[in-house]
Formats: structure tokens, sequence, C-alpha cells
């Protein structure tokens, strides 16, 4: 992966596949602190403790397609070489939350990349799942919610491509607000 | 517009209100774009923006775009199905933002499959 953002769409999917209805994205970034930190929580099926154990061998996976399962592995593969940690919390019928963190300025940290490219994917593919994308630069944040714009939309469907235009603009002009710079 | 203001959002509503009012509705087709983490790191996001961009340039509103996870031919990546109403799914593979721009306005809008791209039927 090149981008941090392809990251968190591949970890995000997983969620929706895992029958999520609520997925919360949160990134902070603390420029005095030099860290970056990136949190995935949702409230899909969860995973048992045998298999959480499991997860970060890229030799085990849960899909029947194919022997390896690369996504979890290669998120925390990069938060080692930023001398970042890398968390995974999940319980059966409850959830599971990723936590990330990085060294902001290392050299080997990925870019943040096209985070509103990620998430109006993430929405266009998944209309029925609720994200709350929270990012904060040192003091200042933006938040979206689809749940406040699916209020506003009322009856026209969120993966509409008007809906997703304005999504769009509205992360990047945020994230230009707020002056996030990973 | 770094707030989402209702009336940015309403615009959008009645506008999307007016445009269905004058269609007869029903879809036209539904695009899966292959989301697995395969299909992430070979392209697959650039593969949905491209789709994305190109609906919105037609102004059509009958095509579902939706995603799934890996169909475990991970090197065949980035994969999309194009399903039309009516018609047996195609999938192609190896996509970029050019081809999917290409089995946009020669499949999806004008029917021919693109079978120099195409992987298999059904």
């Amino acid at each position: 992966m090149l981008e941090l953002s392809l990251h968190i769409l591949d970890i995000v999917e997983n969620s929706t596949r895992a029958g999520a209805t609520n997925t919360e994205i949160t990134l902070v970034e603390d420029t005095y602190k030099d860290t970056l930190f990136l949190e995935i929580k949702d409230n899909g099926s969860g995973m048992s403790e045998d298999v959480l154990k499991k997860v970060l061998d890229p030799f085990y996976t849960t899909k029947t397609v194919r022997n390896v399962g690369l996504g979890l592995p290669m998120l925390a593969q990069a938060t080692e070489r930023t001398e970042g940690h890398f968390i995974i919390e999940s319980k059966g019928g409850e959830g599971t939350r990723v936590a990330a963190s990085f060294k902001l300025s290392h050299i080997d940290r990925q870019p943040l990349g096209d985070i509103a490219s990620t998430l109006v994917t993430l929405i266009a593919g998944n209309p029925d799942v609720d994200f709350i994308y929270r990012h904060q630069h040192n003091n200042r944040e933006y938040v979206l919610d689809t749940n406040d714009v699916k209020k506003e939309i009322d009856d026209v469907p969120i993966n509409h491509v008007e809906v997703l235009h304005f999504i769009r603009e509205h992360v990047q002009e945020g994230l230009k607000e707020i002056g996030a710079e990973a | 517009m770094a707030k989402l203001t209702i009336a940015d959002l309403k615009k959008i509503k009645d506008k999307v209100h007016s445009e269905t009012s004058l269609r007869e509705g029903g879809q036209r087709a539904k695009v899966t774009v292959h989301m697995g983490t395969c299909g992430v790191a070979a392209g697959a996001r650039t593969v949905m923006d491209s789709l994305m961009s190109e609906i919105a340039e037609a102004g059509v509103a009958d095509v579902i775009v939706t995603t799934s996870g890996c169909a475990g031919m991970c090197s065949k990546e980035p994969m999309v199905t194009v399903e039309m109403i009516g018609k047996e799914p195609i999938v192609y593979g190896q996509m970029d933002a050019n081809k999917m721009r290409q089995v946009f306005k020669r499949h999806i809008l004008q029917g021919e499959v693109q079978s120099m791209f195409a992987m298999a039927r059904g």
C-alpha cells in the first residue's frame, strides 16, 4: 500500500463485510508530539480470541478463496517501521477496534494520501453503513458524519453521484481548513 | 463550504427530485469494483474514482455502484463486474482508470462487451 488512506479503505471494507452498521475512523495529527494516531472502530461481528491471536499472521485468513490475509499484517508492519504501535481488540458479537500509531516525521511513514477518495469509495459501496470520520490536527478538528448528511438529503440515496461529489469536496475543504498535513 | 450546509444539500435534494420525476425508473446496470486487500493495493480505488467521474459526466442515475471483497484471483486485480439488467455479468480484469472509462462508455452506455479486458462471463 502506498498511502495510509488505502490501508484505511482496506480495513474498513473488512468492517463492512463483518456486518458493521457503524464505523468510526479517527485520525489525530499531533505535530508537537510528532505522532500520527489512527483508530478504526466498528460494531461488526467481531472475532473470537482464537482468531484474534492469528490475525497478524500473513498466512492466516478467514477467506476461503485464497490462503493469505495481508491487510492487517501490512498495517502493523507500517507502524513498526515508523517507531509506532499497533493494537487490535475484538469481541465476538460486539465489534473490533484497530489502533495504529506512527512517528509523524518518520521518513518511512506513508503519506495519508487521498482520504476523500477513500471515504467516497466506502460510502458509495456501503450506503447503508454509517461512517463517522474525525480528523484532528493539533487543536483543530474536522468531522464528517454520514448520519448528518442522510438527515439533510431525506430520500435521496447517499450514494447518489451528486451527494458523493459534495462529500468529496467537503472533506477536501474541511481538511484544508484544519491545516491537515499528514 | 467547510460545513455541511443545509442549503447546499437541499439544492442537491431538489435537483435529484426534479430529475427523478422525469425518468421512468428502473436500473440500467450494477457495477461492482472488487475491493479486497489485493484490489486496493492494485489500484481499485483509482478505478472507482474513474467510474464515478464517468457517471457524473454522463449524468446517468440508473447505474448502481458497489464494492465487494476478494474473488480469489488476486493477480488479476483490479477487477470489475458489470451486470447489465437482464444480461449475464461480465468480469473484467487488470483494470485501470482508462480501461474503466472505456468499459463505461462502450459496455455500460452502449451495450458492447469489451472482450479485450473481459475475463469471464457469468
